[in-house]
């Protein structure tokens, strides 16, 4: 390992998926044809004046709850000033020095060892539009309808010192946001971002060392990969005599290395100064506990919750609460009377590899939590066998409906009869008298082979332990 | 003797008894227009055709239950947007700008079916104490056509002087209403921050900003003011209190009213013809019954340097939407910052630029705590000055400004003296009070300003006051020469 330390800080914005704009009555609504969620306030006409969308506060209150931020009593919105084409008023509405929120913690998991990364401030902003450069070089187009969309700012404190930490704090941030259902927390439309602040210094320096910082990441995987490749680069600088420069920094996937994007001299004076257009708002006790009440159990909670209640192992519960449906969709298989650990097995398993494969999310598919705990129980009932189990979820997962029907409809019933299985193995037995000669002779394998041809013979239908058994009663009366 | 001499109330009155028609009226604006504004140059654009025919509209459908507001005809300063007319602010910037709403203020007058002229000149995006930085034109006080008819309301005031409209709206960010009103002779009121919307009113200085009636009478300007104030759900400052019937508190009587007169404002720096008139106006209200008192405004010497501090910073953030890419006029380049820059360098004038620099340079990192975190310590104090006089007294009366009209060109190379003509009138803003300045004589021929100020949503006693002084002293209206007497 190296002898330098590394210092990492997060800047996430994410977007709330409120109803309307921030300042506006223009809807808020994601891959509209451009330019027609917009009206003269959001456009920035002349004469027009902001009127604070109060979901919106209530959403980054809840968001500030659920990440343990305290609550600003009395806080203001200030005009952040600059030019460029997608902000229309040449100011951004945002909050400079009374952020809603201060003073919080997103707790991560490394190692089996519990870490909490502070959240330094969140606070309320509006969005920015987005501009289209044609192709040709010939221009650029501009659609306001992202323009005035209420965001969330959250700063967290440096406490990250690994790159897989960073990692580890957006996927708690976002499953956190999904639990409180605020956002759509996904990075391919925007409605999450993040840049990255690092920097390294020789361990046991208490100072920081330059930071630069991180654009363009556009997947957490980007996030941890950039700052690794960061992290090295600084250290090749100081190893070799250099100094690292104050700058801000491209990922590129392509090439996996960071490139400059601007210099520390390219950074803005944004001038900011209290929006005289919006009154201060003050924040009552009342209006904190109403958000407080709708906030749900939080994934941590429920990760211990599924430790302590159901016995699954952490890691079971800390992969099934990592998203709030999938978390919810184990809770409901559980409460329809399936085990725990097998309802968890199969999430785990078959499930998440469908899923991943399909690229689709728990609450995409026709399956239920009702219809895999069905599943769960024909399997511990012994009606089915877990390979036919397997055709069962196939069918199961891409068209849904009840298990127990798909069993019957395809005639997948177990055979555990003990009288028509010995009927049926009877002829199989007869046919491979060898086979069961050589397993009386010592040759174990023969056993496996035997079973293989009842099942093939059964279609997979006859109930394997009593096969066995049976086989093995055969066996010894030769 | 011209209809509009009658006031709103005779005017409304014969209306609804079909004595006149509405045409009548807008047919006595644009006769007058014609004949004079060519010399004073009030109007930026005109609205003839729709004024005529809404006014054919009210003599063939009206009904006694109209409001008292309609058929009236009324000019609009050119910073307040209205639907499908132009809207310039006086500035190149916006000189092919065409609105797609109306401002809160110009849809509650259409409500009552008041009829739209046209819009007015003024300083270019409101900053000027004397409509020599418009754009376009420069208005000439109809008292005297060599002299300027005050900023940045000038459009307004002239043509209520020179009898264009009945009444027109203004907008006094540091002075802007009343200084024009007191250089024409008309009655203007600035009305408490948050009385009346802003919204729809081109911002300049946003937590100064506040629109109000131009007006010949003070019956006509409290019923305007009636009509446009109130809470607006688009204007998020804008005040949740009943609207009074203002009308209601013209009652003549002002005895017993404690009346404050500020020692600075009849100080160092205001002309002795004005003082002059002052004085006399003041012992006219003490012969009404009113009880006078000298008080002092210590903390008023600071007010035009924490306001050009104030006013310009939000100027800066509030012009910088006007770059060229959405609306309003484009200068053609092949790159973004050089459009950004020839855009708005062709496109505003010398004054917009000097309060933009201004205020960029107050916001700057560095600066901020020494210029614009202090200049809002010193409106805290000024407001506490006010606050204190107030605790024993009803209203404050003085000059509304340190001299009459001066003349056009006098002062538009010395910035400095230009400011200090808002002196008197930009503490009311900075203390966000309002103010009510009416004519109180004449001196050289040209009016004198008497502006009164009151408590916060203290109208009404102003309207008392100034309606009380208005109908016992006997001034008359009417400019004496110039462009008048054609």
């Amino acid at each position: 390992m190296s002898n330098f330390e590394t210092v990492i800080g997060l800047e996430v914005h994410v977007e709330l998926k409120t109803k309307t704009k921030a300042f506006c009555g223009c809807a808020n609504q994601f891959g509209a044809e451009p330019n027609t969620n917009t009206c003269p306030i959001c456009l920035g006409h002349p004469g027009v004046l902001p009127i604070l969308n109060h979901e919106a506060v209530d959403y980054a209150i809840k968001a500030a709850l659920a990440l343990n931020c305290e609550i600003s009593r009395e806080t203001k919105f200030d005009r952040k000033n600059y030019f460029y084409p997608d902000n229309p008023k040449a100011y951004q509405i945002s909050q400079f020095d009374q952020p809603i929120g201060r003073n919080g913690y997103i707790e991560i998991e490394l190692d089996g060892e519990k870490k909490r990364i502070g959240v330094h401030r969140l606070h309320l902003e509006e969005d920015a539009g987005k501009l289209n450069h044609l192709e040709d070089g010939s221009g650029s187009l501009v659609d306001f309808n992202r323009v005035g969309t209420p965001l969330i700012e959250i700063v967290s404190e440096a406490d990250m010192r690994d790159p897989h930490e960073a990692y580890l704090y957006l996927e708690k941030l976002k499953a956190i946001m999904q639990y409180i259902d605020v956002s759509d927390v996904k990075m391919e439309e925007g409605s999450l971002r993040c840049d990255a602040n690092i920097s390294i210094r020789p361990f046991g320096q208490t100072t920081f060392g330059t930071k630069t910082e991180l654009k363009n990441l556009n997947s957490f995987t980007f996030v941890e990969k950039g700052l690794a490749y960061e992290e090295k680069r600084q250290e090749k600088v100081l190893l070799s005599g250099g100094e690292v420069v104050q700058e801000t920094r491209r990922y590129n996937d392509a090439t996996k290395a960071t490139t400059v994007m601007r210099g520390k001299e390219g950074s803005e004076d944004y001038r900011y100064f209290p929006e005289p257009d919006i009154i201060k708002l003050k924040i009552d006790q009342e209006w904190i506990d109403r958000i407080e009440a709708e906030i749900p159990e939080l994934p941590d909670s429920r990760q211990k919750r599924y430790v302590e209640e159901f016995g699954l192992p952490e890691y079971d519960a800390m992969v099934l609460t990592q998203a709030k449906t999938m978390s919810d969709f184990f809770q409901d298989a559980v409460a329809e009377g399936a085990d725990a650990k097998l309802v968890s097995n199969w999430l785990m398993g078959d499930v998440s590899a469908y899923l991943n494969s399909k690229y689709k999310t728990i609450d995409q598919v026709p399956m239920t939590a009702k219809g895999l705990a069905k599943l769960v129980q024909l399997i511990e009932k012994g009606t089915i066998s877990s390979k036919i189990a397997k055709k069962v979820f196939k069918d199961l997962i891409e068209k849904g409906g009840d298990p127990e029907e798909i069993v019957k409809a395809k005639g997948l019933v177990q055979i555990s009869d003990e009288g028509a299985l010995r009927e049926m193995l009877a002829p199989i037995l007869e046919a491979n008298k060898q086979s069961m000669i050589d397993y009386k002779n010592g040759k174990d394998r023969a056993l496996g082979f035997l079973v293989g041809q009842v099942m093939k013979q059964t279609h997979g239908k006859a109930n394997p332990k009593m096969v066995n058994k049976i086989i093995l009663e055969e066996i010894d009366k030769l | 003797m011209p209809l509009f001499e009658e006031g709103l109330v005779s005017l409304s009155q014969k209306l609804h008894s079909k004595e006149i028609k509405a045409s009548d009226l807008v047919d006595e604006a644009f006769t007058r227009i014609h004949d004079v504004d060519g010399d004073v140059q009030a109007f930026l654009t005109l609205n003839e055709e729709a004024a005529r025919s809404e006014a054919k509209a009210i003599d063939e459908n009206g009904s006694a239950e109209d409001a008292i507001l309609t058929g009236m005809p009324i000019g609009i300063k050119d910073n307040m947007v209205t639907k499908g007319l132009k809207t310039t602010c006086a500035s190149h910037i916006l000189e092919n700008y065409d609105p797609l709403y109306d401002a809160t203020v110009v849809e509650k007058v259409k409500t009552q079916k008041a009829i739209t002229i046209g819009k007015l000149n003024m300083d270019e995006f409101a900053m000027g104490s004397s409509t020599e930085t418009s754009s376009f034109a420069i208005t000439k006080n109809p008292w005297d056509l060599e002299r300027v008819p005050g900023g940045s309301s000038g459009g307004s005031a002239a043509a209520v002087a020179a009898g264009e409209v009945l009444f027109a709206l203004g907008t006094d960010t540091g002075g802007s209403i009343r200084q024009p009103s007191a250089f024409c002779g008309v009655v203007g009121m600035k009305p408490t921050y948050g009385r009346v919307s802003r919204y729809g009113l081109v911002a300049f200085a946003s937590s100064l900003d506040q629109a109000g009636p131009i007006t010949r009478t003070v019956e006509d300007n409290a019923y305007l003011l009636e009509t446009i104030a109130g809470l607006d759900r688009h204007d998020s400052t804008s005040a949740d209190l009943a609207v009074p019937h203002y009308a209601a508190a013209l009652t003549g009587d002002i005895k017993g009213l404690r009346v404050a007169v500020p020692k600075e404002y009849l100080g160092e720096g205001i002309d002795e013809s004005v003082k002059a008139n002052i004085r006399a106006a003041i012992k006219q209200l003490e012969s009404l019954g009113a009880v006078v008192d000298e008080v002092s405004l210590p903390h008023s010497k600071y007010a035009v340097p924490a306001y050009y501090i104030i006013a310009s910073s939000e100027a800066s953030a509030n012009l910088a939407r006007f770059d060229g890419v959405r609306y309003g006029v484009r200068a053609e380049t092949n790159d973004l910052i050089d459009m950004y820059n020839k855009s708005r360098s062709e496109g505003f004038g010398d004054e917009v630029k000097r309060r933009i620099m201004l205020g960029t340079f107050a916001l700057s990192s560095g600066y901020y705590d020494a210029y614009y975190k202090k200049a809002q310590q010193v409106r805290t104090l000024i407001k506490q000055d006010f606050e204190k006089v107030f605790k024993d007294h009803d209203i404050i009366v003085g000059p509304t400004t340190p001299t009459t009209a001066f003349k056009i060109g006098e002062n538009i190379d010395d910035p400095l003296t230009m400011y200090a003509n808002d002196l008197l009138t930009i503490p009311v803003n900075l203390a966000g009070i309002p103010a009510i300045s009416l004519p109180c004589g004449l001196a050289d021929g040209l009016p004198v300003g008497l502006q009164m100020i009151g408590r916060p949503f203290g109208e009404e006693t102003l309207y008392r006051a100034a309606h009380a002084y208005e109908q016992t002293a006997g001034f008359t209206l009417t400019p004496a020469k110039g462009a008048m007497n054609k």
